[in-house]
């Protein structure tokens, strides 16, 4: 250090190097890609009905496997990257669409396009879904503007406490109006019902990705605080509301579509920031694989465990998902870096 | 030049800072020194627009902090606050990296890289640099800070206690070095320090502030006087002139 003249002699042939230590496709990326394709092969031809010897097989592949091979994958990314994006945007490690009640704000969404509308179009449910949780989500960050200690475990209980009061209110509605049994089926999210021309809207996520991946650099940057980020001339209010309205439209296609997926968004990304850290940029590829992974292998579980039966794929990734949360917790505990 | 007028801040209605009148010229090393609870961070975040101001008007480089624009203050002023802390994981490099926020919004070019590498290597950060800011010791963590700062490459630099939980020899450096960022590329550098003695060292100006008002602002000589320490700090404090200049005995 200072010998006075900052040194720039710190060799050219260095500095080459010295940068591009987050590169993407290293040899545990390429692992990682080919474990997820090969799942995905897996999850193509796990099923009750046999594809390869019926007449119709080739059809019904076309029609049920491929769309819910699909949109696993899609959900799975953008579960876990609304997870991600979440929790740069709180600056909270705990954080994702079920601890924060944005769940059950589309979730109330859904109902009241119900009650609205006759016979809703999938494209209105999903409109009401992304309405409502924005404004949900919106709300919890102003809540939190409240909080002092943000890193606190204070932030998914308030989170989960909101989500339990909505989704009481959704199921007094719901008994009000007689439409209780679309909010239970809507509260096991599962992929049986998926096939051809009912999920489409789920590649809206690829878009959803893509604007995640230019905002990169900016909602890392959040994840720093408004102080280093006001520093930085970012505006950080500005960055939050973009945030926010790409976490509600990931994450109300998803439960328009599908429904109710659990702790995803919680799982993959703590794992990432283990192994990688936080930069969003250089991560939004590993979360995305990573998020894929996670859920088809949880969905070929629930299509083989009680096989000719199927388990909703959300109780599963419920129990996985509760498990790992605890881990962090117990985790977090013992770092001694994180203020309690 | 930093101007201040008539700036108050009232958190409660018995905490006040202000009004407080100043004007830290262009170029040079200042130092705020004071009791604990004075005021030095509340007034530095507000001359770095993390905090409004009740009344009053901030002008650094002749723009109103108030008015300017976020982007272009980002350019010419930059601010560490007293405390940090980071849930986000990243390296020492990818910290330092947004300092070049301002101007490259997050894609580095070569040049970039080339100034991050810089204070990296300068703050003696070069073989932590792919760490983690949560696997560092505290003075290590706050190196990485400051490399960011440094990095953004302003006119203006506040710093709050840069030399919170660095070692002598890093506290020396420090100071050497803002020393030096202050007399030949004609920064200006306003710091909170508590060290008196790293204050008459390495200050061109010493600002003393308490109970939120500015109690004294002079040159180093005109400070560093028995009378006015002992009645800011409420310490018995003598001066003996040093090797190096006065220093504080307390
Ligand atoms: N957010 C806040 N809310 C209420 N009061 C505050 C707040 N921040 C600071 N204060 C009060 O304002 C006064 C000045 O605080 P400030 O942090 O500016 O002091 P300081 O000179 O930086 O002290 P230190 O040397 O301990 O860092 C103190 O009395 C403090 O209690
Ligand atoms: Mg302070």
């Amino acid at each position: 250090m200072a010998k006075n003249a900052a040194p720039q002699t710190a060799g050219f042939e260095s500095f080459q190097t010295r940068h591009l230590s987050n590169k993407l496709w290293t040899w545990p990326f390429v692992a990682a890609l080919i474990a997820v394709l090969a799942l995905g092969a897996i999850s193509l031809f796990t099923g009750v009905y046999d594809i390869q010897g019926q007449a119709d097989g080739r059809e019904m592949f076309f029609t049920t496997r491929v769309p819910r091979t699909a949109s696993l994958m899609l959900t799975g990314a953008a579960m876990a990257m609304a997870g991600l994006v979440m929790q740069l945007v709180t600056q909270n490690r705990l954080v994702e669409p079920t601890t924060t009640g944005t769940i059950e704000w589309s979730g109330l969404g859904l109902l009241f396009v119900y009650l609205l509308f006759p016979a809703p179009s999938l494209l209105l449910r999903m409109t009401g879904a992304i309405l409502f949780s924005f404004i949900g989500t919106m709300l919890f960050f102003l809540l939190l503007r409240r909080v002092r200690l943000r890193s606190s475990l204070i932030v998914p209980i308030i989170g989960m406490m909101l989500g339990a009061v909505i989704s009481a209110v959704s199921t007094f509605i719901g008994l009000l109006f007689q439409m209780t049994q679309n909010i239970e089926s809507w509260y096991i999210g599962s992929f049986s019902n998926v096939q051809m021309g009912r999920y489409e809207y789920l590649w809206l996520i690829v878009l959803v990705t893509v604007l995640v991946f230019i905002c990169a650099d900016r909602l890392t940057l959040a994840g720093l605080g408004q102080d280093v980020a006001t520093s930085l001339g970012m505006n950080y209010n500005r960055i939050i509301f973009v945030g926010t309205a790409l976490i509600s439209l990931a994450v109300g296609i998803v439960a328009a579509v599908i429904g109710n997926l659990p702790f995803l968004g919680l799982i993959v990304p703590n794992i990432v920031s283990m192994f990688r850290g936080d930069d969003l940029r250089s991560n939004l590829p590993w979360v995305c694989l990573l998020g894929m992974g996670t859920i088809m292998a949880c969905d070929i579980l629930s299509r083989v465990l009680i096989m000719p039966f199927e388990i909703p794929v959300s109780l599963i990734l419920g129990t996985v998902g509760s498990v790992v949360f605890i881990l962090i917790l117990l985790k977090q505990r013992r770092s001694p870096q994180t203020p309690r | 030049m930093i101007r201040i007028e008539n700036v108050k801040k009232s958190y409660t209605s018995d905490v006040q800072i202000g009004p407080l009148n100043i004007q830290i010229p262009k170029a040079g090393l200042t130092s705020l020194i004071g009791p604990n609870g004075a005021g030095k961070s509340t007034a530095l975040l507000m001359i770095g627009r993390l905090l409004d101001l009740d009344e009053g008007q901030i002008s650094v480089a002749n723009l109103d902090i108030a008015t300017s624009k976020s982007r272009d203050l980002a350019k010419i002023l930059t601010i560490l606050r007293q405390e940090n802390h980071f849930v986000t994981r990243l390296t020492v490099r990818q910290l330092a990296g947004f300092g070049r926020f301002p101007y490259s919004k997050g894609r580095l070019t070569q040049q970039d890289e080339e100034i991050v590498s810089k204070y990296i290597d300068f703050l003696d950060l070069t073989a932590l640099e792919h760490r983690y800011l949560d696997e560092l010791s505290g003075g290590q963590r706050q190196r990485a800070y400051v490399a960011m700062v440094l990095c953004q490459e302003t006119e203006y630099v506040l710093l709050d206690e840069p030399l919170n939980n660095l070692d002598v020899a890093r506290s020396v450096q420090m100071m050497e070095h803002l020393k030096y960022a202050a007399a030949e590329f004609g920064r200006t550098i306003l710091t909170v320090l508590h060290d008196i003695n790293f204050a008459a060292k390495y200050s061109d100006r010493i600002c003393a502030m308490k109970n939120g008002q500015i109690a004294a602002y002079g040159t180093v000589a005109e400070i560093m006087q028995p009378e006015i320490l002992t009645d800011i700090f409420e310490t018995k404090i003598e001066i003996i002139q040093g090797p190096y200049g006065p220093i504080a005995v307390y």
